[in-house]
């Protein structure tokens, strides 16, 4: 191998083996800051070795020795102390005394609780929602500060720091690095769900930039809740999560029109949604099904993805189902948005009188002050009842509302059909 | 992106042997590490050629030539379905693949992307292809 190749190869074991190695080496050090240290400590020696020695056969492995070997140095020498904050100190010297032992135990089968930790770690309710994004997609993810950057349309800068802020933050928290138990678990898991959901969404559909869909960020999450799923196979969410992911995910194709423009849902050509990732949304959802029967929130949502996902044309859509499904969502977690897509539903299922009758509830909502969907929503329920001069206003508001581009030109355009067409 | 892992069939697979134990377990542990990566897919084995046919095609003419099929490297005996960030994880996933050979001595897999129909220019035959599920 040429070195530009043993560095590209570098980058696709930092990609598989990173979250491994650092989860491994929190446990040992108790820090997610000093780990992250050590791993990248063992990434530049891999960087400086492999060019000439070659790959080794299992680089994961040669990381965690590596980068082990630094800990064991860096822990007898007591300079993890300096490096690590002073609140940690004391903590640190007790593990001290036996640093190999704890080497040891922490690197045994513990893999994948280590990553479920690093992943509690880095979603920990301490963090600021972005904070917690940013350290999930650089710690567990394996994506530079800069791709996040990129990702997110914010300046490299700016992550950079939300990085090092949420690292502070984290060490002053005296965060324990553990998986939570009892009555903890479920809220902690919550914040874990969220944040990929967010990734995902942030993905699905921007909320700002000139592209509606970033489809490696939809992917990256896809990873990290397939990883979860593996992790916590016995949280009936976390397979709802999945499944309402891939189920969204196999639209992707479909939902953007040749020049970048966005395509809804009833619109899509259904020959080009992709029949393996409904698949194993499905199966997710099967999975999802809670011991006792029911579904949770995601598990609802992605239930309702499935009856789109069953329909092999528009028509065919199960709308009455989809009423329901919406209305056990506004039981267990009611929201205006979950509001107003019951009011779709009702639209589809009754009629754009019933729809509209609910969407009239919400336009005095303060949750949804500046939330283009809801004039855009309105806006297709009047067009459809005929009233077109007010249909024509709530396009032109919702498309003043949204910061996306190409959703703003698809929203604009339909103003002008409802402006000419139907006069 | 998606990559498929070919594994070539040999003797043993065209022969119906069953992999043995330590196989099953090694391509377990595998497709287990791929599962916790959250880059598989799908995978699965095919059966021996003997219970499949070829169509062979001479202008409009077709004839049927029932299996086996001599040529074992040529032929599959299964496949894995991984989604990676880029073409070098692929390949570092795929160095990892145990030695899919029975006998534990020569084996050979095989890894291609797969497309997206958008590699292809527009065509109305890209098209119909969408609308039959195979995008």
């Amino acid at each position: 191998m040429t070195t530009p190749d043993v560095h590209r190869a570098i980058d696709a074991v930092w990609r598989i083996e990173s979250a491994k190695v650092i989860a491994g080496l929190t446990r040992i050090t108790g820090d997610v800051g000093t780990a992250e240290d050590l791993a990248q400590d063992a990434l530049v020696a891999a960087l400086e070795r492999w060019p000439e020695s070659g790959v080794p056969d299992n680089p994961g492995a040669w990381l965690m020795a590596t980068a082990k070997n630094r800990a064991i140095d860096v822990l007898r020498r007591g300079k993890l102390l300096e490096r690590k904050h002073e609140e940690l100190g004391h903590e640190l010297e007790a593990r001290q005394e036996s640093p190999e032992r704890e080497l040891a135990a922490a690197l045994d089968d513990h893999v994948g609780d280590d990553l479920l930790s690093l992943m509690f770690t880095a979603c920990h309710p301490v963090l600021a929602t972005e904070a917690r994004t940013a350290l999930t997609l650089r710690l567990l993810g394996g994506l530079t500060t800069d791709e996040i950057a990129r990702a997110f349309l914010v300046p490299k800068a700016t992550i950079a720091q939300r990085i090092v802020r949420a690292k502070r933050t984290l060490a002053a928290a005296r965060v324990p690095f553990e998986v939570p138990r009892g009555a903890e678990l479920a809220a902690r898991l919550a914040s874990v769900l969220e944040v990929i959901y967010l990734v995902f969404n942030e993905g699905y559909s921007a909320t700002a930039g000139d592209d509606w869909m970033r489809p490696a960020l939809c992917e990256d999450a896809l990873r990290l809740g397939r990883i979860l799923a593996d992790l916590v196979p016995q949280e009936p969410e976390v397979h709802g999560l999945v499944a309402l992911m891939e189920l969204q995910a196999s639209r992707s194709g479909a939902r953007v029109g040749p020049s970048g423009e966005p395509i809804l849902l009833l619109d899509q050509d259904r020959g080009r949604w992709d029949h393996l990732l409904i698949r194993r949304g499905l199966a997710a959802l099967q999975r999802a099904e809670a011991p006792g029967g029911g579904y949770g929130p995601y598990a609802l949502q992605a239930a309702i993805a499935a009856c789109h996902a069953s329909a092999r044309t528009p028509e065919e859509t199960d709308w009455t189902r989809i009423v329901a499904l919406y209305d056990a969502l506004a039981q267990l977690q009611p929201s205006p948005v979950v509001e107003l897509n019951r009011a779709v539903a009702l639209g589809m299922a009754f009629g754009p009188a019933a729809g509209l009758e609910v969407v009239d509830t919400l336009t005095s909502e303060p949750a949804l002050e500046g939330y283009h969907l809801l004039p855009a929503v309105r806006g297709d329920l009047l067009d459809k009842l005929g009233r077109f001069a007010e249909a024509r206003a709530e396009f032109e508001r919702a498309a003043s509302l949204t910061r996306n581009a190409r959703e703003r030109t698809l929203l604009l355009e339909r103003a002008a059909r409802a402006r000419v067409d139907r006069r | 992106m998606r990559f498929m892992i070919v594994v070539k069939a040999t003797k043993e697979s065209e022969a119906g042997v069953l992999p043995h134990e330590k196989m099953l377990t090694d391509m377990a542990k595998y497709h287990e590490e791929l599962q916790k990566a959250g880059v598989l897919l799908d995978a699965s084995g095919l059966q021996a050629s003997a219970k499949g046919w070829r169509i062979k095609y001479s202008g409009q003419k077709r004839t049927v030539v029932d299996g086996p099929f001599a040529e074992a490297k040529e032929l599959i005996a299964g496949y894995t379905m991984i989604q990676v960030k880029s073409k070098d994880e692929a390949m570092e996933w795929a160095r990892r693949f145990p030695n899919p050979a029975l006998d534990g001595t020569e084996g050979e897999i095989e890894v291609r992307q797969l497309f997206e129909l958008d590699d292809f220019g527009p065509s109305e035959a890209v098209e119909r292809f969408r609308k039959i599920d195979v995008g």
